[in-house]
């Protein structure tokens, strides 16, 4: 069974979103997509200072099985991308919730952050496929 | 229907990630797959490969029944225990299927071929054999385990008791000997030393639970596939089939031309091939990121190609592929991925032998 962790937003296409305040909210891949993926070879992160609608293609993360699109979950400017995943893309497998974040944006609307499915819902969302 | 090896219990213990493999439910890995990989280069790892098939062959004409089966002579195979790799062909001189046969005496062979055409393979033996005073007894009743590695063999030797080391004391590469309850063979899919042994259904758990005890990981068809494409073997099905010409599939050496009057089954149609030859299978190397996989088109000045099998190389860190392309491909190639054309290097078939990187 893969780990849902409570306090943090999510979507149907398994990114993971947490609010740090300030408008600033951290994203990354659920621990179910890196589960389904494999062991993660590259991962592709958006340019610092890039704008995105949500459900634009925003990151890619290829493992060793198949190459996966990251939508952006809402709209927002790139503030900061994790650049460890250059050397190191398994910690997107070790370590999906914490040293695997992609990156991090700054929110145009914080009330789309309502939009996205809490961690029940979320589960509810993975039993259903 | 899902097929299950003797072994499948111990792959859901080791709480290992299973797919349907053509009807075989299979672990394609237990962890991490890249870690499988690392261990069969570094030390040992262990595949279930019971879903493969095993056939006997006996009888007076054993000999010219497989000298006309096969595109490779087993004429060659003198030594008691000798393996031999060669291409099944149809008529029209395409691929049934690879397989390995082992040489016992002109009239004792065993076959081992792959799972996915388990049903075609028995039949075409079959109708084959017909014309031949010949017997082929499938053994259903084998599992299979390939332990790999660096330190497999001297692993393996630990669980073995005197009467078996002795069996396979100083065995060369592609031979294969019944030591007891076990046939050991030297051969292998992943570039590295190591036995591939069959063993009686009924104790492949107790064997399988001792190599693990002993020390061997556990790998599945994902770290399988990684290891094989690196060493520069081919999958059947991937890289070749029955609409593909072995000289098409870097198995140009395993045609015996000669002698020129042994009529096996498709040479009419290869030795037209072979004076008018369209593709090749070559290799394929890309240093930047990404991973190029099966089924990308590729373009060149001498036409167009495909990548039959490609993949992220943990041994290498980049990834790699084999390609079938236009005869007269040179040193680059262009391939599509996700939208844009990368021009990538072009090297021959084979990337890692025991550990070590082929590329210069």
């Amino acid at each position: 069974m893969s780990k849902i962790l409570p306090e943090l937003k999510y979507t149907d296409s398994h990114e993971w979103v947490r609010d740090e305040g300030n408008g600033i909210v951290t994203i990354g891949i659920s621990d179910h997509a890196q589960d389904l993926l494999g062991d993660l070879v590259h991962v592709d992160l958006p340019d610092v200072g890039a704008g995105f609608t949500a459900g634009d293609e925003i990151a890619v993360v290829e493992s060793v099985k198949a190459a996966s699109d990251v939508y952006a979950p809402i709209a927002g400017e790139v503030v900061e991308v994790n650049e460890e995943l250059e050397d190191s893309p398994e910690l997107v497998n070790t370590d999906p919730y914490n040293d695997g974040w992609l990156f991090k944006l700054k929110v145009e609307d914080e009330g789309e952050l309502d939009s996205l499915l809490d961690a029940e819902g979320y589960e509810q969302a993975l039993d259903d496929e | 229907m899902t097929l299950k090896t003797v072994l499948h219990a111990k792959h859901i213990e080791a709480g290992a990630k299973l797919v349907d493999f053509h009807g075989w439910e299979m672990p394609i890995r237990y962890g991490s797959q890249i870690e499988e990989h690392q261990v069969v280069r570094e030390k040992a790892g262990m595949f279930d490969v019971s879903h493969m098939t095993v056939v006997d062959v006996k009888g007076a004409q054993a000999q010219a029944f497989l000298q006309k089966l096969l595109a490779n002579d087993v004429a060659k195979l003198t030594v008691k225990g000798k393996a031999l790799y060669s291409g099944m062909l149809n008529e029209h001189g395409g691929v049934i299927d690879d397989l390995i046969v082992y040489y016992f005496s002109e009239t004792d062979y065993r076959l081992v071929v792959n799972s996915a055409t388990r049903e075609k393979d028995l039949a075409w033996l079959n109708k084959v054999a017909a014309d031949f005073d010949v017997n082929l007894t499938e053994r259903e009743e084998l599992a299979m385990i390939a332990v790999q590695g660096p330190e497999a063999i001297s692993i393996v030797g630990s669980l073995l008791t005197e009467a078996q080391k002795q069996a396979v004391a100083g065995m060369k590469p592609f031979f294969g000997v019944q030591a007891d309850d076990l046939f050991i063979a030297t051969t292998g899919y992943t570039g590295e030393a190591g036995y591939e042994i069959l063993l009686a259904n009924e104790q492949a758990a107790d064997f399988w639970q001792k190599l693990l005890d002993a020390g061997v990981a556990p790998c599945g068809l994902g770290a399988r596939d990684t290891l094989r494409l690196e060493a520069g073997m081919n999958l059947y099905g991937q890289d070749m089939d029955e609409n593909v010409s072995p000289l098409a599939a870097n198995m140009g050496w395993t045609i015996a031309w000669q002698p020129e009057e042994r009529d096996f089954i498709g040479r009419q149609a290869l030795t037209e091939y072979k004076n008018n030859q369209t593709e090749k299978l070559v290799g394929l190397v890309m240093l930047d990121k990404g991973v190029l996989r099966a089924g990308s088109k590729i373009r060149c000045e001498a036409g167009e190609g495909i990548i039959t099998s490609g993949t992220f190389s943990p041994t290498l860190g980049h990834s790699i592929a084999f390609a079938r392309v236009p005869v007269a491909t040179g040193e680059e190639v262009e391939v599509e991925m996700r939208k844009k054309w990368v021009t990538v290097k072009v090297v021959k078939p084979a990337f890692v032998r025991n550990g070590k990187s082929l590329l210069n």
